[in-house]
């Protein structure tokens, strides 16, 4: 009877403890925050594919539309592009944020619907079919309630360098693309936060006239390069700055690279 | 030899629960006879500011004079712009006990923090105890009374029938007029705006010359109308007309013929682009100080950032436009029965085993309503203090006396603002608070927001769209599972079934002991029989 009764018991035990074993509480003694550093991050780009590579057609009742398309397309419209993913920022509530680019022109993805598991996909040069609305919010254009699929292809960008077009006109036309910009002059900088841990609002000048550019904390978080590279800097260095030509009430580039001026 | 096993069996049952709590608890907070001052204390205080240096800054003070008064409690300040970024973290950190000691917040965001069994402090006991309490008499600063906080503020901290949080700030959302365009298109404005009139002036004001340049400002965009916080709107449309939008059990109301009607009226408006949203379109402030915005509502806590000469500004000077900025209450169905919703920050104090440490906190979260950093802090946007001790206070009434002196501290919109809320306090409203309700705004607001996007996309708003409307709000914010728990009411009935290790640990216990008994009987019986 006692072994019986001391089985039960072992029985109880391993019963118990096997149902808890999915609620235990992890503990640390350090807080945790759900702002992770993003997923992922970019740098130059290391290599180019001149040639991108398509073995998927689209199929034939999409029509796909080129860049010059998007752009005479009406706000609010339905537009399907092809582009390659450049980069993206941090996956959170199965939603994306990407900065993609091809050979014409390049595209904003805002909280483009996708799952964890497909944004593990989503590395740069990496070939997609979008379908979303064309949308402008502070003059940024984007393409927003988006979803996407992964076609066969690859292509990363190379800067372009539109430093002779800050102050003009023709500066929007690169909007979203990776650009850089030579020997400009940092002068301040402003931790969104008060603090390190969020963007980081950058102004650099060039030729007499201050821009605000901007390390973006879901790009390149505080663990990148950049981010540190940035504030390392003192008013008065020059550099030359890659990033991808954002928007918000003029130009606001997303700061992806920084280094001393060549 | 019974009686071992009886022992045994009882810490068997002790140890099999104690080991089945993944989640964290605490014991209930009993209030410390007297303060150790000999002890160190470290807490932690997350804070919310509206990216605002100055709002930093005073955080930075308030903890730096706290400190002074109690050398033994060393405060770790971590600074937020945003209140879902503080939510996200306390409930990441529930789940590993790394919550803060006390942080800003919204009520709707404590009932979801209060998912843990004495996670958050009931604040009942501690705001009247004649020694630590507000304004107790071992509180070695002039902390308000209890008296001293506005009945109306603080009562929007009840959660459950308990004080759970305590007010730090209040605002409301402001109508921010371009009074200059609404006189230029042939109108007046009247005592108290009203819905008829912001929508007729919106329309007015999307008249195009030839060019395709509205008339009224001569250039490509205007957006007569725009809203900031959707979810405001809708709740705030609903309340002013009568309608259901919840109970305080959770039962989910809104999805109404009122709401339907208003969803129409809107959709009708950002048809014709007269009206849109901070979402689709940005910031209110950006659009009315270019002059392509008549009717900006947003925060009072946003005051600096609108009109002409705001202090704070995101567009660039070339592109800031003159006019005059009137400040009035939001638009309303009945004029003689004004309605605003009452917002900002709270504070909660979170329970930890310490009961020292508690107690430290909560004699900080009364430093946060002593008149220093109460007047210094509403000062830096359009929010009121919540203490009559501040609000009467003469270094209050000569800031608000001082209205329009600079364009800083005294800038003439900011103080207008305030002006309003505190003309207004009791025209305030919030709505029912339980877990789920944070949701349930969020679905308020979205509706909003679909229908402006669907219009614009020439999709047919009808009844059979707001139909599937209504069907997805309630899935995609899972406003079902709420309504289902809320027959019992309150907070602890809103928390969805048992997790399924739950189920399968109770079952395997109830068949252990049943096995456990048999085998005890058939024993007995079998000894009986010999």
């Amino acid at each position: 009877m006692k072994k019986i009764i001391a089985m039960l018991m072992a029985l109880t035990l391993v019963f118990a403890f096997a149902a808890c074993q999915g609620e235990t509480a992890v503990t640390t003694d350090d807080a945790v925050t759900t702002t992770e550093a993003p997923v992922e991050t970019t740098e130059v780009p290391v290599e180019t594919t001149e040639a991108p590579v398509e073995t998927t057609e689209a199929p034939a009742e999409v029509k796909v539309m080129t860049y010059e398309e998007f752009v005479a397309a009406d706000l609010d419209t339905e537009v399907t592009v092809e582009t390659y993913i450049q980069a993206t920022q941090s996956w959170w509530d199965n939603k994306i944020t990407a900065y993609t680019q091809n050979e014409e022109g390049a595209y904003f993805l805002y909280e483009m619907a996708c799952s964890e598991e497909d944004a593990a996909k989503l590395v740069p040069g990496t070939k997609i079919r979008v379908t979303g609305f064309k949308a402008e919010w502070s003059g940024e254009l984007e393409i927003v309630d988006a979803t996407f699929e992964i076609l066969e292809g690859n292509f990363v960008a190379e800067p372009t360098d539109v430093t002779a077009l800050l102050g003009t006109d023709e500066l929007i036309a690169h909007q979203n693309k990776l650009v850089s910009f030579k020997g400009m002059t940092f002068e301040s900088l402003e931790y969104k936060n008060g603090e390190p841990g969020d963007d980081i609002y950058v102004t650099v000048s060039k030729d007499g006239n201050n821009y605000s550019f901007c390390v973006e904390y879901y790009l390149t978080g505080t663990d990148t390069d950049v981010y540190k590279a940035v504030q390392a800097l003192t008013a008065g260095d020059v550099v030359d700055i890659d990033g991808f030509l954002y928007w918000y009430e003029g130009v606001n580039t997303h700061i992806t690279a920084v280094a001393a001026a060549q | 030899m019974r009686k071992v096993i009886c022992i045994m069996l009882a810490l068997l049952f002790a140890v099999s629960l104690v080991g089945c709590h993944g989640k964290v608890e605490h014991a209930i907070f009993e209030l410390p006879e007297s303060f150790d001052t000999e002890k160190q204390y470290e807490i932690t205080f997350w804070a919310k500011n509206e990216n605002n240096q100055t709002q930093r800054d005073i955080y930075a003070q308030a903890v730096a004079g706290f400190e002074e008064i109690y050398p033994n409690i060393n405060v770790t300040l971590s600074s937020y712009t945003d209140y879902g970024q503080i939510r996200n973290d306390v409930l990441t950190n529930l789940a590993t006990n790394t919550t803060p000691n006390v942080c800003i917040t919204y009520p709707d965001h404590v009932a979801e923090y209060m998912q843990g069994d004495n996670v958050i402090v009931p604040l009942d006991s501690l705001m009247v105890d004649p020694k630590y309490g507000l304004g107790g008499s071992d509180v070695r600063f002039d902390a308000p009374g209890r008296d001293d906080i506005i009945d109306k503020f603080l009562a929007e901290c009840i959660i459950d029938g308990s004080y759970y949080a305590l007010p730090f700030m209040r605002s409301t959302e402001a109508c921010y007029v371009n009074k200059t365009y609404v006189e230029a298109l042939g109108y007046t404005l009247p005592d108290v705006l009203t819905w008829d009139f912001v929508w007729e002036v919106s329309e007015a004001a999307i008249a195009k010359d030839e060019s395709g340049n509205y008339k009224i400002n001569g250039q490509k965009t205007m957006i007569p109308f725009i809203y900031k916080s959707t979810d405001n709107m809708m709740i705030s449309m609903l309340k002013q007309k009568g309608a259901d939008y919840s109970t305080e059990n959770g039962d989910i109301l809104m999805f109404n013929d009122t709401a339907k009607e208003l969803l129409f009226t809107i959709a009708s408006h950002a048809n014709t682009r007269a009206f849109s949203t901070f979402k689709i379109s940005s910031y209110p402030a950006n659009f009315l100080n270019a002059g392509q915005c008549i009717f900006a509502i947003d925060s009072t806590a946003g005051a600096t950032w609108m009109g002409t000469n705001a202090p704070l500004c995101d567009i660039s000077e070339d592109n800031l436009v003159e006019f005059e900025t009137a400040v009035m209450p939001i638009p309303q169905f009945d004029p003689e029965n004004v309605q605003m919703i009452s917002q900002g920050p709270s504070v909660c104090v979170f329970n930890k085993e310490d009961s020292g440490e508690v107690l430290a906190s909560w004699l900080f979260v009364q430093y946060l309503l002593t008149n220093d950093v109460q007047i210094s802090y509403s000062s830096t946007e359009g929010y009121v203090p919540v203490t009559k001790m501040a609000q009467e206070s003469d270094e209050y009434r000569d800031y608000l006396s001082r209205s329009g002196e600079d364009n800083q501290l005294y800038y003439d919109v900011k103080i207008d603002t305030t002006k309003m809320l505190i003309e207004h306090t009791d025209d305030t409203f919030v709505t029912p608070v339980f877990n789920g309700s944070a949701s349930l705004r969020d679905a308020a607001g979205q509706m909003i927001e679909n229908v402006t996007k669907s219009v614009r996309r020439k999709e047919n708003v009808d009844d059979a769209y707001i139909e599937n409307l209504y069907s997805d709000m309630m899935s995609l914010y899972r406003l079902d599972q709420i309504s289902a728990a809320a027959g019992g009411a309150g907070v602890k009935t809103a928390l969805g079934p048992l997790p399924r290790t739950a189920v399968v640990l109770i079952a395997s216990l109830g068949a252990a002991w049943v096995l456990i008994i048999s085998a005890v009987l058939v024993d007995v019986i079998k000894k009986r029989k010999k």
